[in-house]
């Protein structure tokens, strides 16, 4: 459907172009030269060398070490680990769960269909921020402390002060017990950093079960009919037949979902996890970078989208050339 | 043939295990979830009775104690009626097209206007209701307003851009295409930082915006490369011999795009659309890291300060919670309604 009039190349339509970048190009130039002009005023000096200079704040967790002293760039670097270390997890487990639910909505069990639909239902419904902030009540208040810890199986502790788990430690591996007022010994994950996880999973996981049962729902009713005149069982045809497809249709939708997962984790400065956002919304507060902090921030994303789409269009290709899956 | 219940409850090991776990779990757990949601609960607003109840119970009488700081959040008390007219207002228009009591034509104005009378009707300031500031706009009328007034700022955007991606200006096309990715390969938190300590750089001396206006810019931006993705879906779906038709008929090219090919694309993508609607709604929940309190926001601030009411946020968000539900629902039901439309 071309547009009428103007021809790509033609002089009209190289002067309507030009028109565009100058268009562009000066409300650009005003927008720097407000913005300097703001940044001179309020006496806050702009450049990337802030990240050089020393934090001056400490994350509440990390994998990577990073204290006040060292410089900002650490900080940012500890708070993509933070980012990647609750969504990569997450991923795995939304899919896990997102599987299996979709499972239970297409079997026959009405008990697990019903089940499987409402958890669908409801975990969909509700706004992902408002599901974190539960899960962070949860395990942050009505939890037991630290000293009357649950203990869901030996060396797996859980109480206000998060999960401990059995893990290697000075002494080799070690069970965490309980001692005085905390927890010691292996390893500690923070009740920040399990509501992300559990949120994340949960929710994204109610997604990809939808996904996957429209995926199925969608194919021709032939399919199964042609399978069962086979003689196989249903089962067997929803194995052999059903799925393979389904799946095929169903990897665009599935990866944009885990996508949406990623970028979904920067709800974590809610809840106090210091993920790439928290840390970006602590250094522009404490140094006024604005520009700077949230170029990085949306660099780093941008980057983050880059590379999931390339890695599933390669996915994509693979499964689509491989034939019956 | 089809299987029987028995069977399918029990036909085989897998299904027969399910079902007995299934069933062992309800009996383990609904008791006490009964008792602790009725039998036990608390109905009535009194703090005293529910901290003696210590969780065996619900203590419902937080949602009655605190419904009113949830539902419109930080607004002058004397002026309940207003934020209440205005959500009124937005959630009126909503189930009206839900239900299909609107004509085709009267839709989309039927779904615009409503967000601008409720901007009206919060903001005061003339015929002699009291001006109140945005900063203190809160609750269900504002989770409402940013959702009605994102999406009726979006579209017109998004259909602009979805056109200017199909012009045979590679500048333009290079333009907006950048655009579109941006803004859908961050998160909306980012662009709400952008709004909320960029944006201000960027406006000339002495031009102070409200934090409200700056956020709402921002969700436009967000759901308007979005939505430009649906209608550009939709434009490509229509088949030329639409427009051959037309040229016959006499139609210019954006004769036959106004009254041609959008009201199809429009109608065709309105579920998608709906869906769009369904995400903001749920997304406007992450104002609150911008310090605006809608519904999420007006939760956190009623209970948070109160060590009396705070045990009991569970009970208070479970009514938070419904209460996004229902919206949800109403909103799926636009999306279900939709195509039947002339």
């Amino acid at each position: 459907m071309p547009m009428p009039g103007r021809h790509p190349g033609s002089a009209a339509s190289r002067a309507v172009q030009a028109l565009i970048v100058v268009a562009v190009a000066a409300l650009l130039a005003v927008l720097a030269m407000t913005t300097a002009a703001h940044l001179q005023q309020r006496g806050i000096r702009s450049g990337f060398d802030f990240l050089l200079e020393p934090a001056g704040f400490t994350l509440g967790e990390s994998l990577l070490p990073v204290d006040a002293g060292d410089p900002t760039v650490l900080a940012f670097a500890a708070g993509l680990v933070n980012t990647l270390r609750v969504a990569v997890p997450g991923a795995a487990l939304a899919l896990v769960i997102g599987v299996l639910a979709g499972f239970g909505r297409l079997g026959d069990n009405p008990l697990i269909r019903g089940l499987a639909g409402a958890y669908v239902n409801a975990f969909r419904n509700v706004p992902l921020l408002l599901q974190l902030l539960a899960w962070y009540f949860i395990l942050t208040d009505l939890l037991p402390p630290a000293d009357a810890a649950l203990s869901l199986a030996p060396g797996v502790l859980l109480s206000k002060s998060g999960l401990a788990l059995p893990w290697w430690g000075e002494a080799g591996f070690e069970l965490p017990v309980a001692a005085g007022f905390g927890i010691e010994g292996g390893a500690r994950l923070t009740p920040e950093y399990l509501a992300m996880l559990i949120g994340l999973a949960l929710y994204s996981a109610a997604y990809i079960a939808e996904t996957l049962r429209a995926a199925v729902v969608a194919l021709p009713a032939g399919q199964r009919l042609a399978a069962l005149a086979l003689g196989m069982t249903p089962r067997q045809a929803f194995r052999l037949v059903l799925l393979p497809q389904a799946w095929r249709a169903a990897l665009p939708p599935v990866t944009s979902q885990l996508l949406n997962l990623f970028k979904n984790a920067s709800l974590a400065v809610a809840i106090g996890y210091p993920d790439l956002v928290s840390v970006a919304g602590t250094s522009l507060n404490q140094t006024g970078r604005a520009i700077e902090c949230l170029v990085i921030v949306i660099t780093v994303y941008l980057l983050l989208s880059l590379a999931a789409a390339a890695l599933s269009h390669r996915l994509e290709a693979r499964v689509l050339r491989g034939g019956v899956a | 043939m089809k299987p029987t219940l028995r069977q399918r409850l029990a036909g085989d090991p897998l299904n027969l295990t399910l079902t007995v776990l299934v069933v062992a779990a309800a009996a383990l757990w609904l008791p006490p979830l009964l008792r602790w949601a009725l039998l036990d609960a608390q109905f009535a607003p009194d703090a005293a009775a529910c901290a003696a109840l210590g969780h065996r119970g619900a203590c419902w009488g937080v949602v009655a104690e605190k419904a009113r700081f949830i539902l419109l959040g930080r607004y002058p008390a004397d002026e309940n009626w207003r934020p209440a007219v205005a959500a009124a207002l937005i959630a009126a228009s909503w189930l009206a097209v839900a239900r299909g009591w609107l004509p085709g034509r009267a839709v989309l104005p039927a779904l615009a206007v409503p967000p601008l009378l409720a901007i009206a009707l919060l903001g005061g300031g003339f015929a002699g209701l009291a001006a109140v500031p945005t900063e203190l706009w809160g609750g269900l009328p504002l989770t409402l307003l940013l959702t009605a007034a994102g999406m009726a700022g979006a579209l017109p955007l998004g259909i602009a851009v979805a056109y200017g991606r199909r012009s045979s200006l590679p500048v333009l096309r290079g333009l907006l295409t950048g655009y579109v990715e941006l803004a859908r390969g961050i998160p909306l938190v980012a662009a709400l930082f952008v709004a909320s300590f960029l944006l201000p750089l960027f406006f000339p001396d002495g031009v102070a915006v409200d934090m409200l206006w700056r956020v709402l810019i921002a969700i436009v931006l967000f759901a308007a490369a979005y939505l430009s993705e649906i209608v550009r879906g939709g434009l490509q779906a229509i088949r030329p011999g639409q427009l051959d038709a037309a040229a016959a008929l006499g139609f210019g090219h954006w004769q036959a795009q106004r009254w041609i090919v959008l009201p199809q694309v429009l109608r065709a993508v309105a579920p998608s659309l709906a869906n769009s609607a369904i995400a903001l709604f749920k997304d406007t929940s992450l104002v609150t890291v911008v310090s605006l309190y809608e519904l999420t926001g007006s939760l956190s601030l009623a209970l948070s300060g109160d060590a009396q009411w705070r045990p009991f946020y569970l009970e208070a968000w479970l009514f938070l919670a419904a209460l996004y539900w229902a919206g949800c629902a109403l909103l799926a039901r636009i999306s279900s309604a939709a195509p039947r439309q002339p």
